[in-house]
C-alpha cells in the first residue's frame, strides 16, 4: 500500500530536485541510477519489501540521510504534541462531558456540546492562526512557534523535550518547553475533544439509568461519590476506545498543526516529502504512522480489559 | 481522595478544577521569556537539504551554508552583483584568454569541531581538491553518488581543462575556451572553498564523506554548530576569520514555513530578520513598530513563453496581437502590489548592459484586434496557458496571473484555458515542449546577462529544455556566443543591447516583471544590507 500511493501521484522526484535550472538527459539518467530509480517499478517493489522487513527504509532522497534516522528525531516531537494534546482534551472533555450528562437538557448540557462541536468543525489552520494572534501577537503570553526558545539547545536523548530539558545543563529549558507546548496542543487538542464529550455524555446517561446507580443514591452517596465511584468506573471502556480513536484522529490532525507551529514533527515531514516525491520517505511515513495507529488500538483494548473484567472472559 | 469527595458539591468541584487549570497556565506563562541578547535570529522559510554547498542548489541551503561556514576564491561585493578579491587577492588572465591565474590569501584558517583540527592553513591544495573533485567523478575524493548539479548546470564541466598548482599560493585554471562570465562562476556558492584535509580525515577515520553535509568545514565567517531537523541551525562566530570576528556571537536559523506565522514571529519579537514576507502583508508591515521592510530589485524575471514552434505561435503577428493585448500595469498592481517592475527586457534592470533603448509594451486593444486580423485570426482561436503551480520569488500567484491574461485576452476574441499541474510534472512537460502559453520564471546565479540570455533563449537552450519558447534566432544566437568568448565588459555590452534589441522586435516572450526582493528588519538590527542575489550574510550586522 504505501509502496504503491506514492507512485500513483505523478510527477518525478528528479524534476523538483532540478527545478527551473534543467540539466541534461545523461544528468537525469546518472541522478536516477544514484537513487535506484532506473529499475522497473516491480523491482523497486521487491527490493524495498525486502528491506522494509528488516526495518531499513534507505534513504531520502532530498536530505540524502537514512530514513530511520530522521524519523529517529521527528517521531518523539509528534509524540510528544499528541500526547499532551491528548491529555489536556481528556481532562477537559471528562469533565464537560459529565457536566452535560449530569445537568441533561440544561444551558451546560447544550453549551459543552455545542462548544465542543464547534471546535471540531473549525477548520484547523483557521483556528491555529487565530490563536497564534490572540496568544502569541496580542497578549504576547505564548511564543507563536518552535518547539524551545533560540537560546536553549537541548542535546538528544529521547527526542522528548519535556524529558530531555530536564537532563539537559540548563533545567530552565523545561519551562520554555513547556510554554512552546502550550498553544499547537490546545489547537490540536480541540479536534477530539468533541468525540471525548459526546462519548463521555452518552455513556454517562446510559449508566445512570441502571440500577445499581439507584442503589447506590438509596444508600445515601453524595452525588460525586456516586459519580467517581459507579459511573465513572464503568463509562471508562468506552472513554478509552473513544481515545484510542481520537489518537488516530490527531496523527491526522498533526499535519496542519505542526506545519503552522513549525513544529519539526513526523506529519510536516510526510507533506514535505509529498510535494518532494520522496518516495522512501513518504512510504515509511505512512509505514510508521500506520503502525503506531495499530499499536495505540491495541494498547487501549488491552487496558479496557483491565477495567472491564467481562471482555476479558469472552 | 473519598473524604474529598464526599464534602465536595457539584458546582465546588468544577470551580476548583478550574481554578487549578487556570493556576497552572498562569505558572507556565510567568515563566522567565526573554530573547537572549546575545542571539541573533533569522527566520526563514524552508530547511536546509544539506551543508555541502557543492550539491545544494535552492537558496535556503546556500545561506545556511556557503554564505555562513565557506569563502570563495571571488567575492560577490554584499549587496551587488559586482565581483571582488575573496580568497584570491588578485588574479591575471592570459593573452589568449584561457588560462586564468589566481594568487591566494595567506593566513587563512579553517574552522574545526569535535572531531577535526587544522593542522595547517588554506592553501593551493584546498582549491585544487574543491574543483577537481566535482569535475572528475573519479577522483578519490569525489563523493560517489554526487552528481554535482550546478557545476555542471553553469557548465563548468565542459569548460575546466584543468586545474593546477603553481606553488603553494598560486593556482591556475586552464580553459577549453574563451569564457568570460568564468570569474562570476567562481564567486558562485557551489564554488566555496572546501578543506581537503578534512576530507581526507573522513575518509580516514572511516566517517566517510557524507559527513560533509551534515558537518561542513569552511574558513567563513561562522563555524557551524548544529542541526535540529526542521527546526534550528545554529553556528557561533569564528574568531580566527580572516576578516575579522563577527559582531554577533550566535547566529540561530529558525525554520517557519508558513508565512502567516513567520510575520506573527517578526510580529511578537522573536525574530531579528524574517525572509520571503507575502506581498499581501506589506501593508502591514509597514504598519509594526518593532520592524521595518527593506526592498530590492531582485534579479529574476517572470515571463509568459509563446511556443514559437506550435502554430499559431509561430507567427510573429499573433505574438504581437496578444503582446498589445496584455494590460500589463494591472498585473504589477494587482498580483505583486506594486513589488514588481514592469519589464521589457529578459534581464533585470540592476543588471549590466540592461537596454533601455527597447520598447516597452504597448497596451492597445483595437491595434492587437487588428494586428490578429492582419494574422489570419479574425475571430480569434482557442489555446491554453500554464499557469504556474507554486509560488516563487518572481512570481507569487500564477493562478492569478493566469485569470487576468484570459480575461484580457477574450477582449480580442483569444480563449484561453488555464492548464496547471503540480510543480515537478510542470517542469517535466514545459521540458518537453508540451504547452502553447506558459508561465516562467528565472532567479540569476552569477549576476552575467548570459545567465539569462543564453541559458533562457538560445538556440541550445531548447535540447536542454530551459528555452520555453523553443525559439531559435541565427542573429540572437551569435551575438550570444560572440558575447560569451569576449571578456572585455564594454565590447559585451555592445552585443548584449543588440540582442535585447532582436529579443524586443522578435517577442518569444511576454516579460511580466522584475519583483523586488523584500525582507523585514528588527529595529533592533544594524549594519544589515539586503542583497539582489538573496544572500544572507550576517557578518557585518550587530544588535542594538
Amino acid at each position: 500500500m504505501s509502496f504503491s500511493v506514492i507512485r500513483l501521484i505523478p510527477g518525478d522526484p528528479i524534476m523538483h530536485i532540478i527545478g527551473e535550472r534543467g540539466a541534461s538527459e545523461e544528468q537525469i539518467a546518472t541522478i536516477k541510477k544514484n537513487l535506484g530509480l532506473d529499475k522497473s517499478v516491480v523491482e523497486q517493489y521487491f527490493i524495498f519489501t525486502k528491506k522494509a522487513l528488516v526495518g531499513d527504509f534507505g534513504e531520502s532522497i532530498v536530505s540524502k540521510q537514512p530514513i530511520i534516522s530522521e524519523f529517529k528525531v521527528l517521531w518523539p516531537a509528534t509524540f510528544e504534541l499528541a500526547l499532551f494534546a491528548i491529555f489536556w482534551s481528556s481532562i477537559v472533555g471528562i469533565i464537560l462531558g459529565m457536566l452535560a450528562a449530569t445537568k441533561r437538557n440544561s444551558i451546560w448540557d447544550y453549551g459543552a456540546v455545542s462548544l465542543s462541536t464547534i471546535g471540531f468543525a473549525m477548520p484547523i489552520f483557521w483556528w491555529a492562526l487565530l490563536v497564534i494572534f490572540f496568544f502569541a501577537v496580542q497578549l504576547g503570553w505564548f511564543p507563536v512557534s518552535g518547539r524551545v526558545g533560540v537560546e536553549f539547545e537541548i542535546p538528544y536523548r529521547t527526542g522528548l523535550y519535556l524529558i530531555d530539558s530536564l537532563l539537559s545543563e540548563n533545567k530552565e529549558s523545561f519551562f520554555s518547553v513547556l510554554k512552546h507546548l502550550m498553544l499547537p496542543a490546545f489547537v490540536l487538542g480541540t479536534v477530539s475533544l468533541a468525540l471525548i464529550v459526546r462519548v463521555t455524555r452518552s455513556a454517562f446517561i446510559d449508566i445512570q439509568k441502571e440500577d445499581y446507580i439507584r442503589t447506590a443514591r438509596a444508600k445515601g452517596l453524595r452525588p460525586l461519590q456516586v459519580i467517581f465511584k459507579h459511573i465513572f468506573k464503568n463509562a471508562l471502556p468506552q472513554i478509552l476506545t473513544a481515545l484510542g480513536l481520537a489518537f488516530g484522529q490527531l496523527l491526522t490532525g498533526a499535519i496542519m498543526t505542526e506545519t503552522i507551529f513549525s513544529w519539526p514533527g513526523l506529519g510536516r515531514w510526510i507533506i514535505k516529502s509529498i510535494e518532494a516525491r520522496d518516495y522512501p520517505a513518504v512510504q515509511a511515513g505512512i509505514f510508521y504512522s500506520m503502525l503506531i495507529i495499530i499499536l495505540v488500538n491495541f494498547f487501549t483494548d488491552e487496558l479496557i480489559k483491565i477495567f472491564n473484567p467481562k471482555l476479558k472472559e469472552s | 481522595m473519598s473524604f474529598y469527595f464526599r464534602t465536595l458539591t457539584y458546582k465546588g468541584f468544577y470551580m476548583k478544577t478550574l481554578l487549578i487549570f487556570l493556576a497552572v497556565i498562569a505558572v507556565i506563562i510567568s515563566t522567565n521569556k526573554s530573547l537572549a541578547a546575545q542571539n541573533f535570529v533569522f527566520c526563514m522559510e524552508g530547511s536546509p537539504s544539506s551543508f555541502n554547498p557543492q550539491l545544494v542548489t535552492d537558496g535556503v541551503s546556500m545561506n545556511s551554508s556557503a554564505q555562513t561556514v565557506f569563502n570563495r576564491l571571488i567575492d560577490f561585493k554584499h549587496g551587488s552583483t559586482e565581483i571582488t578579491p575573496g580568497l584570491a587577492e588578485s588574479w591575471t588572465v592570459s593573452k589568449d584568454k584561457k588560462t586564468f591565474t589566481f594568487k591566494l590569501r595567506k593566513n587563512v584558517a579553517f574552522h574545526s569541531n569535535a572531531f577535526f583540527t587544522p593542522t595547517r592553513m588554506f592553501n593551493a591544495d584546498d582549491v585544487i581538491y574543491t574543483f577537481k573533485s566535482q569535475l572528475d567523478t573519479k577522483h578519490p575524493l569525489s563523493i560517489p553518488a554526487a552528481n554535482y548539479e550546478y557545476f555542471k548546470a553553469m557548465e563548468l564541466d565542459q569548460l575546466i581543462a584543468d586545474v593546477k598548482k603553481i606553488d603553494e599560493y598560486t593556482v591556475a585554471f586552464i580553459l577549453n575556451r574563451p569564457e568570460a562570465p568564468f570569474l562570476a562562476n567562481l564567486a558562485m556558492d557551489f564554488a566555496s572553498i572546501l578543506s581537503v584535509e578534512y576530507a581526507q580525515s573522513l575518509i580516514k577515520s572511516g566517517k566517510g564523506l557524507k559527513t560533509l553535509e551534515t558537518a561542513p568545514i569552511g574558513t567563513g565567517p561562522f563555524v557551524f554548530k548544529s542541526y535540529q531537523k526542521d527546526s534550528t541551525v545554529r553556528f557561533k562566530a569564528f574568531d580566527q576569520h580572516y576578516k575579522g570576528k563577527p559582531k554577533i556571537e550566535n547566529l540561530v536559523y529558525v525554520i517557519v514555513t508558513d508565512s502567516t506565522v513567520r510575520l506573527q514571529k517578526m510580529k511578537a519579537g522573536e525574530c531579528h530578520v524574517m525572509s520571503e514576507p507575502q506581498p499581501q502583508d506589506l501593508d502591514q508591515i509597514k504598519t509594526f513598530a518593532n520592524a521595518k521592510l527593506m526592498s530590492t530589485e531582485g534579479l529574476n524575471v517572470s515571463y509568459i513563453a509563446f511556443n514559437t514552434e506550435k502554430k499559431p505561435f509561430n507567427n510573429i503577428k499573433v505574438r504581437e496581437a496578444i503582446s498589445m493585448a496584455l494590460n500589463q500595469k494591472s498585473y504589477i498592481d494587482l498580483i505583486y502590489r506594486s513589488q514588481g517592475t514592469a519589464a521589457k527586457n529578459p534581464i533585470p534592470p540592476t543588471m549590466w548592459s540592461y537596454s533601455n533603448a527597447t520598447a516597452a509594451h504597448t497596451y492597445h486593444v483595437e491595434n492587437a484586434k487588428k494586428l490578429l486580423a492582419e494574422a489570419g485570426f479574425p475571430d480569434g482561436f482557442e489555446t491554453d496557458l500554464w499557469t504556474l503551480p507554486v509560488s516563487r520569488p518572481y512570481l507569487p500567484n500564477g493562478k492569478k496571473l493566469g485569470e487576468l491574461v484570459q480575461a484580457d485576452l477574450a477582449k480580442i476574441g483569444v480563449k484561453v484555458k488555464l492548464i496547471t499541474f503540480d510543480w515537478p510534472i510542470y517542469l517535466e512537460k514545459s521540458r518537453k515542449g508540451e504547452h502553447q502559453m506558459i508561465q516562467m520564471g528565472w532567479t540569476g546565479d552569477n549576476g552575467d546577462p548570459d545567465n539569462f540570455m543564453n541559458v533562457l533563449l538560445g538556440c541550445s537552450a531548447i535540447k536542454a529544455g530551459s528555452n520555453l519558447a523553443r525559439w531559435c534566432d541565427k542573429d540572437f544566437d551569435t551575438l550570444m556566443q560572440q558575447a560569451k568568448e569576449n571578456s572585455n565588459q564594454k565590447i559585451r555590452t555592445d552585443f548584449y543591447l543588440k540582442a535585447q534589441l532582436v529579443f524586443n522586435k522578435q517577442k518569444p516572450w511576454y516579460p511580466v516583471a522584475h519583483a523586488k526582493l523584500n525582507k523585514v528588519i528588527s529595529d533592533k538590527v544594524t549594519g544589515y544590507k539586503i542583497d539582489p542575489f538573496g544572500h544572507e550574510n550576517f557578518s557585518s550586522v550587530d544588535l542594538k
